[in-house]
Formats: C-alpha cells, structure tokens, sequence
C-alpha cells in the first residue's frame, strides 16, 4: 500500500476537516495532490502534529480535525497517546502512516521493524478505538468511519517505504500558516 | 505546603482577564494550587501532559482556533521543550505564553534542581525569548498582561519566570 494512494481515497472527504500533517513526504505527498487552504503542514517539530490536532479538536468541538502522522514522529511523542486519550476529543481522527522507516532521511527503519506495536501502544495507552489498515479499500473504509463516528480512532495504516521525489515544495511555511489560521477564522464567522 | 494560595489566586486571576480559556499543564510542586483552580473552573479547557513540548503543540492548535493559551511548567520542562519552541514557534511564529517556575535559584533546597536554575536565563536569552519575572503581588496582573499582548504582537513565545518570592511562603 503506498500512502499516496491512501491520501488519494479520502482527499475528497478531507475538504470539510481541519488537517495537520508532519514533515517530508507526507507533507510533500498531500500537497502533489492539491493543496487547500484547511492543511497545514508541521515542517518541523516531529512528534508535534498530534499535539496540534489535539489543540484543535478541544478548541474546536465542532470541526473534525484529521492528523495525519507517521512511525517515526509518533515515536518521538509516544506521551502524545496518553494526552489525547485522556481527553479523547471525538472529533479527531488520529492516522499514523507506518512505514517502518525514516523515509526522509534516507529509509532507516524505526522500531515498528523491529516488533514495536503503535496499534497495541494506542490500546495500552487508552486511545478508545483503533485499527491497523493494509489495504487502501479498508484505509478509505476506516477513514470515513473514523470522521463519521463519534469517538477518538487511532488508524495504523501500513505503507511501503516510499515517497516522492523532493520534499520542498513551493510553499513557504509561514504562508501556509498564516492562510490555515485565516481559514479557521472564517468557519468560526460562518457558525 | 507551603505554596502560595493567594498568590497562585492572584496569578490564575491575572491569566483569566487575559481571556485565557486553554492552560496545558504538567504538574510541579510550585504549580498545584495554580493547577486546581484550572480544573475547578468549568471555562477553562485545561490540558494535563505527558511531557511539555506537547504543549508547543497544543498552544500552537489553539493559537490557530483563535484560543488564548497559556503553558504552565517548571523551568526543567522549558528545557524539554526547547525543539518545539524553535522548530514551531519560532519557525512558524506561534505566540506562547510561558509560565515557568523558576526552581533551583537562590533558596532552592533540593539538589537535583540546582542544575537547571543555573541554565534557564541563559538558554531563554540564547533563543532570544523575552523574559519577566513574577515577584511581587504589585506587579502580577501588570507583567502577564504585558507578557501576552507581547506574545500576540510579536508572534512569538515570551516567558514569565515565577520566583520562589512570590510562590513560596517561609
């Protein structure tokens, strides 16, 4: 399964959320097919994209917020899990891409490996309901369950090692901050 | 325990007609009463955390949603959240709030807090964050308000380093 073709499946659904994605290819990947003005891309700070989405989803009750992580950030935040499952906001959807590897960096694998359990890590740390997908059929299936229910989901979606050619791309960090937050303003003015 | 009720009260106070309504905490000696008093009060979001950095993560969500927030920890989790401060902070121009316990200074009886005392206004002028103190009850209200509107004009994180002449009671 290459995670392109997952962000592919749901990118239509992805048009009425909030969604914040980590650095390299997952960033690079989401904006090859189209960037919005409701992405926001964490070019930095690994393990942080969870903790964003969390600060949304509790400030925002109302919005589905979508993170979009990856083995090797959730693994730099592992007391992420803990967080959100304390407050278990039901509007944020928790999607770890699992390649095994630290793709960007020239594809060292990470502990998932190795044997380390990201979906038996969520369990353990109370995330309410989780999933591990293999396939791009049960990745949009859990997908649009997951921004449908009513509960905190953790989705392990296991993808091959592979990503784009390049990284950068022509947005600057700051313009895709500055237009997010422009952009959650206006749905709040909308309400 | 000889921690400040009153003077925690008055800084909880201070933070709430600065419209906060986020506070991401990690729990220290000096922070309790401060802690409770977010938990009581039904308008406030209040966040419990694994480790500190997270709530770079959190501020900079709630930041986004148009959520005034504000961070409490101890100066030792300032230092574990040094790469988020920089690498999302600063790099993408988040306002924070810092509210840091200023352990391990002069009058500190527990050794192991020693160390990171000596290093906290060093490393907060190295990344070029600026800094207050909370010292005095006369000057509380005064220096957080200007810490925030700070924060949001600037677009970057300012800290107010809590002394132990204002939090502890000897």
């Amino acid at each position: 399964m290459l995670r392109l073709d997952c962000l592919r499946s749901v990118y239509s659904q992805l048009e009425g959320c909030l969604v914040v994605t980590i650095m390299g290819a997952v960033a690079a990947e989401l904006q090859s097919l189209g960037h919005r003005p409701n992405f926001f891309y964490l070019q930095h700070a690994m393990g942080l994209a969870s903790s964003t989405g969390l600060g949304l989803a509790l400030c925002l009750p109302e919005q589905t917020v979508v993170v979009f992580d990856g083995d090797g950030s959730l693994l730099m935040n592992l007391g992420t899990l803990s967080t959100m499952a304390r407050y278990r906001p039901k509007n944020l959807v928790h999607v770890v891409f699992d390649n095994e590897s630290l793709l960007s960096v020239g594809g060292f694998p990470t502990a998932t490996s190795t044997g380390t359990d990201l979906e038996g890590i969520a369990r353990a740390s109370g995330i309410p309901r989780m999933l591990t997908v293999r396939n791009v059929g049960s990745f949009q299936t859990a997908m649009t369950d997951a921004m449908q229910g009513n509960e905190l989901t953790t989705i392990i979606a296991k993808v091959e090692a592979k990503g784009p050619a390049a990284f950068v791309t022509d947005l600057s960090l700051l313009e895709n901050r500055f237009e997010f937050r422009r952009h959650v303003q206006s749905l709040k003015k909308r309400q | 325990m000889p921690v400040s009720i009153s003077n925690s009260k008055l800084i909880y106070e201070a933070l709430k007609e600065c419209d906060i309504r986020l506070l991401s905490a990690l729990p220290e000696t000096w922070l309790v009463h401060l802690i409770r008093q977010a938990e009581d009060d039904p308008e406030m979001i209040l966040v419990r955390l694994a480790k500190e950095e997270e709530a770079v993560g959190i501020s900079a969500g709630a930041h986004f949603a148009g959520v005034k927030s504000a961070m409490l920890m101890q100066n030792h989790g300032f230092l574990a959240s040094i790469n988020g401060i920089v690498s999302f902070a600063h790099l993408y121009k988040i306002p924070l709030l810092m509210l840091i316990s200023y352990r391990g200074t002069h009058g500190e009886r527990d050794p192991w807090q020693t160390q990171g005392g000596n290093v906290t206004e060093p490393l907060l002028r190295a990344l070029g964050i600026p800094y207050s103190f909370l010292d005095a009850l006369d000057n509380v209200k005064k220096r957080i308000r200007q810490a925030q509107t700070l924060a949001e004009s600037s677009l970057q994180p300012v800290a107010l380093l809590l002394t132990r002449d204002l939090m502890w009671e000897e």
